[in-house]
C-alpha cells in the first residue's frame, strides 16, 4: 500500500472536504483517515489515502488537483507517508 | 499511526525552519577510461558520466516531490582526475565540465590529486593546470590532499598548494576570486564526501554509489528556542534528538534514489550545512547557546557539543553514516558567520580554534588581495597539522580577495554568499615554506 498525506489548507468556505473527495472517488483513491479543524478562520485538513487504486504516475495525481488548487484557493500538498514513518517511528 | 502533531511538526521543519536534503551526489568510478590520449580519455569520461547520471536529476525531482522535502542539489563526484590522465589534464576538464552541464547538475567534483605523500608526474600536471582550468570551466571543482594521519604533511605540495591558490585567484579576480571557491586543500580526505567543493569518488569505492547529504541548522536551532537556560546536558540531547529525525530523512531519500537509480547506496552525511538564508545558520545555533555571536570565548565548545551531538543522533538513524559528518562552519556561506566576522567578533585564529572541533576546515573564508603564496601555504600547513595529529579531515578553501582589504566584500551569489575580508597575521612565513620535504606522520599513525 503507497500511502500518503493530503493536507489541505486556507481561508474556511463551502464545499472543501466535498471538493477534495470527489476528486480522489474519480481516480479511485480511498481514503484511510481524516482530520479537519478550523483555526482562526483557517481550514485546516489532513487526509491519509491508499494510493494504489489510482494506478497512476504520484506526479499526475498530484497534478489533477490543480484545479482544485485554484478554484478554492487553498494550498493542497500531497506527499508520501513514508517521510513522518520514518522520522517519528523507529 | 502517524499522529497529527508529529505531521506538523515535520511540515513546519521543511516550510518554516528550512529543513532540506542539501545534496543526492553520484560517485561515479571512472578508472576504466583512462587513455594515453588526452581527448579520448575526455570522451570515454563524458561517455559513461552520461550514461550513469542520466536519470540522477529526474529521479532527485521525483523523490522530491513525493516526500514533499526540497533537494537542493543534485551532484556528482568522480575519480581524482591525476589518477586517469596520462598527458595533458585541461582536455579531461572540459569534458567533465560539458558531462555536468549536460546532465544538469549544478557542480562536479573530482578535478583532484592525492599527494599527501609524494606527488606523480600527472598529480604535477594536474596542479599546474587547476588555476586556468577554474577560471575557464563552470563547474568543475578540485581538491587536492596534502597531509594524512598516516603519511604525515607534504611540505612541497603545501608550498605549490599556496601558490595555486594565489594564481586562481588572480586568473578569477574580475569575478572575487570566484575560482578559489571551487578549490579545496585537505588533510585526510574522505572517499565518499558528498559535499562540494570537496567531493571525489575515491579509489576504495564501488563503480557507482549514491551519497546523500542532510541538512537543517534552522530546524537544530528552533529546537534550542525551546530548552533556552537549560543545562548542557538537555542541549546535547536536544541535539541529539534533532539530528535523528533529520537523519532518517537522509536515509529514506538515499534508499530510494539507489533503488530507482539501481546503483549502491554508498553513505548518508551528517551534516548541518548552512546557506547564507536567515534561518539556516550554524553560527546561530551557537548564540541560541549562549555566545553573543559566533567568535566569542565560548564559541570552540558550544561547537564541539553541537559536532559530538549531530553525529551522535545521526548514527542510529542510518546503516552507512560516512562523508564528513558533523558541522560546517563556511564563512561566506552563513549569515550569523558573515554577521560576526563584520562585527569582528571573528578572527582567523578563532576559526582555526574551530576548526579542531567541526567537521572540515578553515572554509571560504577571504583574506586581503596581497597575502603572499608563503603565507597563504603557512595557513595551509597549519591546518593540516591540525587534521594529521588529530585524526581528522581538515581542510582550507580561503580566497585571496585581490585588490581587497581586509572590510571590504566579496560577492559570489547564491550559496557561495558573500564574505567581508578578513585580516591575516602579517608576520611572515617564507624561510619555512621554502625548506620543503615531509613533516613525519606523528606517532600515533602507528597503530597496527
Amino acid at each position: 500500500m503507497t500511502k500518503a498525506l493530503i493536507s489541505v489548507t486556507g481561508l474556511d468556505a463551502t464545499g472543501i472536504i466535498a471538493c477534495v473527495a470527489t476528486k480522489l472517488s474519480e481516480m479511485n483513491i480511498n481514503i484511510l483517515d481524516i482530520t479537519q479543524t478550523i483555526l482562526d478562520g483557517y481550514f485546516t485538513m489532513m487526509m491519509v489515502v491508499d494510493l494504489d487504486g489510482a494506478q497512476r504516475p504520484f506526479a499526475e495525481i498530484d497534478e489533477a488537483f490543480d484545479p482544485i488548487r485554484a478554484q478554492l484557493r487553498m494550498t493542497i500538498h500531497l506527499q508520501r507517508m513514508d517521510i513522518f514513518d520514518a522520522m517519528h517511528r523507529i | 499511526m502517524i499522529e497529527t502533531g508529529e505531521i506538523l511538526q515535520t511540515m513546519r521543519m521543511i516550510q518554516e525552519e528550512n529543513f532540506d536534503i542539501r545534496t543526492i551526489t553520484m560517485g561515479i568510478n571512472l578508472l576504466d577510461c583512462a587513455d594515453p590520449d588526452a581527448e579520448c580519455c575526455g570522451q570515454r569520461v563524458y561517455d559513461k558520466i552520461c550514461r550513469l547520471a542520466a536519470r540522477l536529476v529526474p529521479v532527485g525531482e521525483e523523490i522530491e516531490r513525493e516526500l514533499g522535502i526540497p533537494i537542493v542539489n543534485k551532484r556528482i563526484s568522480v575519480t581524482p582526475v591525476s589518477m586517469i590522465c596520462q598527458g595533458d589534464p585541461r582536455p579531461i576538464a572540459r569534458w567533465l565540465d560539458r558531462a555536468a552541464l549536460e546532465m544538469g547538475v549544478n557542480f562536479l567534483g573530482g578535478y583532484s590529486a592525492l599527494m599527501q605523500k609524494g606527488a606523480t608526474a600527472a598529480d604535477e600536471r594536474l596542479l599546474s593546470s587547476i588555476p586556468e582550468v577554474l577560471a575557464e570551466t563552470e563547474r568543475l571543482c578540485s581538491s587536492v590532499n596534502v597531509a594524512s594521519t598516516r603519511a604525515g604533511i607534504n611540505m612541497d605540495a603545501v608550498r605549490r598548494m599556496g601558490e595555486i591558490v594565489r594564481e586562481t585567484a588572480e586568473l578569477t579576480c574580475e569575478r572575487d576570486g570566484l575560482g578559489c571557491a571551487k578549490l579545496v586543500v585537505f588533510a585526510n580526505a574522505v572517499e565518499d564526501n558528498p559535499f562540494m567543493a570537496g567531493a571525489f569518488c575515491g579509489a576504495g569505492e564501488p563503480e557507482c554509489a549514491v551519497n546523500v547529504g542532510v541538512s537543517g541548522p534552522g530546524v537544530v536551532k528552533t529546537a534550542l528556542e525551546a530548552v533556552r537556560g537549560a543545562p548542557f546536558d538537555v542541549v546535547a540531547e536536544t541535539v541529539k534528538r534533532t539530528a535523528f529525525k533529520i537523519t532518517r530523512v537522509g536515509q529514506l531519500v538515499a534508499r530510494e534514489a539507489a533503488q530507482r537509480l539501481s546503483v549502491r547506496f554508498g553513505i548518508v552525511d551528517l551534516s548541518l550545512a548552512p546557506t547564507p538564508a536567515r534561518g539556516d545558520s550554524v553560527a546561530h545555533i551557537l548564540t541560541e547557546m549562549g555566545v553573543e555571536m559566533a567568535g566569542a570565548p565560548g564559541t570552540t565548545a558550544a561547537l564541539a557539543l553541537l559536532n559530538d551531538a549531530v553525529k551522535k543522533g545521526g548514527v542510529m538513524a542510518s546503516n552507512h553514516v560516512g562523508g564528513l559528518s558533523g558541522a560546517f562552519i563556511p564563512v561566506s556561506e552563513d549569515i550569523g558567520m558573515i554577521e560576526a566576522a563584520q562585527a569582528g567578533a571573528l578572527t582567523l585564529e578563532k576559526l582555526e580554534a574551530m576548526t579542531c572541533v567541526c567537521s572540515v576546515g578553515l572554509d571560504m573564508i577571504a583574506i586581503p588581495g596581497d597575502t603572499s603564496a608563503a603565507t597563504i601555504a603557512g595557513i595551509i600547513a597549519d591546518e593540516a597539522a591540525i587534521g594529521v595529529v588529530n585524526n581528522k579531515t581538515t581542510a582550507v578553501r580561503i580566497i585571496p580577495a585581490i585588490g581587497k582589504k581586509a572590510g571590504d566584500t566579496v560577492e559570489f551569489g547564491g550559496l557561495l554568499g558573500h564574505a567581508p575580508v578578513i585580516p591575516v597575521n602579517q608576520f611572515k612565513c617564507d624561510d619555512f615554506i621554502a625548506r620543503g620535504g615531509r613533516i613525519p606522520a606523528p606517532l600515533h599513525a602507528l597503530r597496527n
